[in-house]
């Protein structure tokens, strides 16, 4: 069975070549049946292939689909490398992925570009694929690209829009700044060991390189670089809230699930090298800390739906970062198949939402949808609470204790996280619920047209019982002591180790927790439900603060002012282009040497004929003459 | 009575003399049918070239020459006043340098 694993990134390639070569072409069924389709048998082929692993216990399986690439020293198989770790991702992508898919065919059915979509989709899940599949950075570099690629193309997808057509482009070139790190530290990478094996190069580093060696922290922090600009964090997240102009299903699953996580994985992939340079984990957590709270500030005075959701994210995956960067690697990991359950579900929930409401965006024009639309306010709200870390009942509830938790009692831990960690929580549940609070409670602003079909409400329903029940394989020491989820992972990932005596603390920790994410909860009521007067009278207050954090903490002026406006003030003054002034002038000179043949042209008998005299003169003589 | 050739020089200098007069002739001429005509005397120059070599050289072939050259020559001109009348026709003028459409 695992021989197959080959089909899993084949089946979605398959199903987007066939519907960009022949997709407008096709009935809407027919399309909807190839582009889900392909990604549902590869979710089925991921889930066979998971059991048959969990039972036969081997750490990893390799496979080579061809040979891609062998010049030199460099030898850069197609060659896919499966353990415990890729199967998380392969599930997450496959199986989300799938709903996604399920969804779309009935949000996107009135939509001209029916095939269109289903053809990009596919291709940004066989992308995705690769990039978790592959066993050489190359290849990982090749899947990185193409959903950049694909990303680019989605969020442009209404592209007679021109404001899309820019944000998409913003999108691309953000996320080409961190792919340009990225490659350098390939290089350096290739340079020190030869190879861009992965496993390869995560055996021998350690031999290589000692702790915290120069060449070691260079190539970590440039593939941190590479990872910040993917995930949205800090310095490169300007991107991601504009990313919210293309369609629904799109930011659900690439902006929410799989895209931004790439950064992610490819920290945890190649975590040996982070654990030989602890400057660079430390700057790891550095960047999701202060990431997480700057876009839990801005979360908290957005007034479109999907921005709130887009700063949302951006938050959660610092929290990731953050517990990277402390050295728990599996708590990250569990932090992501639980934020993909629940943020896929609340996109999918704001697009159905936005859909029904006219393509209505602003919160604040909403209202009163609690009892209009009852499956969509439940599931939005169980997705809610597994964000806001309900207690007990949630599954964000135990991956996010988990990372709050180790940011505290971890070895590389210290209080500066833990404090972030927490007043970002406390944040978290504060703006979730205002955005319920607002979206489903009080009035009704704007009619709801019609109600959603099965096709949208059944991802949403699944996803729901997933963000509710996922979190019951990894439970903390205190609540049951179930590590079914690190165990599984222990063969990949370390287990983090804790401070001296830390153990006795973890109730305090999770008390606090809780207690904050209710008072949360609480607050979020009392200013959007019981006295929403004075919502604005604190929004008018702090106007300046709430400015500054509506714009992203003026980070889209900042880099507008010192990096676009000089490259454009250069081009323009470069606007009559120099350098191709040369080949125009070679232009010129033809021009020129026509104009003077043409003269010859001229229409006249006689000329042809003095021509033809002259040239018979000058044969004759030279015949003479030689 | 003794033969008195002329000599094979006199004849072809005649004949290139004819030659160069006609084409003189086609270049100076605005006049298509004048054209025609100087077209003509080349081509009779060119025959009598021939004529004084095949005497030259006692054979008949260059009698043959000048009969080919003949015939070709009538049929030349007949082609040559068809068009000249449709170009009157579309004209109205005999100057070889109205049929001029090229710009240039």
């Amino acid at each position: 069975m695992i021989e197959l694993l080959w089909l899993i990134p084949a089946l979605p390639f398959t199903g987007a070549f066939i519907l960009i070569t022949m997709g407008t072409r096709l009935s809407r069924t027919l399309v909807s049946i190839i582009g889900a389709g392909t990604v549902g048998v590869a979710a089925l082929v991921t889930i066979l292939i998971g059991l048959e692993f969990l039972s036969s216990g081997t750490p990893s399986f390799n496979q080579v689909v061809w040979n891609w690439v062998s010049v030199g020293g460099l030898s850069l198989p197609f060659a896919f490398h499966f353990d415990a770790l890729s199967l998380v991702f392969l599930f997450v992508i496959t199986f989300v992925g799938f709903l996604i898919h399920i969804y779309s065919t009935e949000f996107m059915h009135d939509d001209p570009g029916f095939s269109r979509f289903f053809a990009y989709l596919n291709l940004f899940v066989c992308s995705m694929l690769i990039l978790v599949l592959a066993d050489n950075l190359v290849l990982m570099y090749l899947g990185w690209e193409g959903v950049g690629l694909c990303s680019y193309l989605l969020i442009g997808f209404w592209y007679e829009d021109k404001k899309n057509g820019d944000a998409a482009r913003k999108a691309f070139i953000v996320t080409r700044v961190g792919d340009t790190a990225m490659a350098i530290g390939l290089f350096m990478l290739f340079d020190a060991f030869g190879t861009l094996n992965i496993q390869d190069i995560l055996t021998r580093a350690p031999e290589l390189w000692s702790t915290g060696s120069q060449a070691v922290t260079a190539v970590a922090l440039l593939l941190l670089g590479g990872a910040v600009g993917k995930s949205a964090q800090l310095p490169l997240q300007t991107w991601l809230p504009d990313a919210m102009a293309g369609p629904s299903p799109v930011s659900a699953l690439i902006h929410a699930a799989t895209m931004v996580t790439a950064g992610v994985y490819l920290i945890a992939r190649t975590h040996v090298l982070f654990e030989l340079a602890p400057v660079a984990q430390q700057c790891v957590g550095v960047v999701g800390a202060i990431t997480l709270l700057l876009a839990g500030f801005s979360a908290l005075t957005q007034t479109d739906l999907k921005r709130v959701l887009a700063y949302s994210t951006i938050s959660q995956i610092g929290y990731m970062f953050l517990a990277l960067g402390v050295g728990a690697w599996s708590a990250a990991i569990f932090h992501f198949m639980i934020h993909a359950f629940f943020k896929a579900l609340l996109f999918l929930g704001a697009g159905a939402v936005i859909l029904l409401l006219h393509h209505e965006h602003d919160m604040f024009k909403m209202g009163g949808l609690k009892n209009k639309l009852p499956v969509i306010y439940w599931t939005f709200l169980i997705g809610s609470a597994s964000l806001a870390a309900v207690p007990f009942i949630t599954a964000g509830f135990y991956s996010k204790d988990a990372i709050l938790w180790l940011t505290f009692a971890g070895e590389k831990g210290n209080i500066w996280f833990f404090l972030a960690a927490l007043l970002g929580a406390f944040i978290t549940s504060i703006y979730t619920f205002r955005m319920v609070f607002v979206t489903f409670f009080g009035v009704e602003k704007t009619h709801v047209s019609h109600h959603a079909g099965t096709a949208m409400t059944i991802p949403l329903v699944i996803l729901a019982v997933l963000s509710l029940f996922g979190g019951f394989i990894e439970l903390p020491h205190t609540m049951g002591h179930v590590e079914l989820f690190s165990e599984y992972l222990s063969p990949v990932l370390p287990a983090v180790s804790l401070h001296e005596g830390a153990e006795h603390s973890e109730w305090t920790i999770q008390l606090i927790a809780i207690g904050l994410s209710l008072t949360g909860i609480y607050i979020a009521y009392f200013f959007y439900v019981k006295k929403p007067e004075l919502a604005d009278q604190v929004k008018q207050s702090l106007e300046g603060m709430h400015h500054v954090w509506l714009n992203g903490w003026g980070f889209d002026s900042l880099y507008d002012a010192i990096l676009v406006r000089p490259f454009v003030f250069l081009a323009t003054i470069n606007k009559a282009d120099v350098v191709d002034r040369f080949y125009s002038m070679i232009v010129w000179v033809s021009e020129q040497f026509n104009r003077v043949f043409a003269k010859a042209q001229g229409g006249i008998l006689r000329w042809y004929v003095m021509g033809i005299v002259v040239g018979a003169i000058l044969i004759i003589t030279l015949g003479l003459l030689l | 009575m003794e033969k008195h050739t002329i000599p094979v020089e006199a004849g072809l200098l005649l004949a290139g003399t004819l030659f160069m007069l006609g084409l003189l002739s086609v270049l100076i001429r605005r006049n298509i049918i004048f054209m025609l005509i100087s077209v003509e005397i080349m081509l009779n120059a060119a025959g009598l070239a021939f004529i004084v070599a095949g005497a030259r050289w006692a054979q008949a072939d260059g009698q043959v020459m000048f009969v080919f050259i003949l015939t070709m020559a009538a049929a030349e001109v007949s082609v040559g006043l068809a068009l000249i009348l449709q170009i009157y026709h579309q004209l109205k003028t005999l100057d070889s340098d109205a049929a001029n459409k090229m710009k240039g």
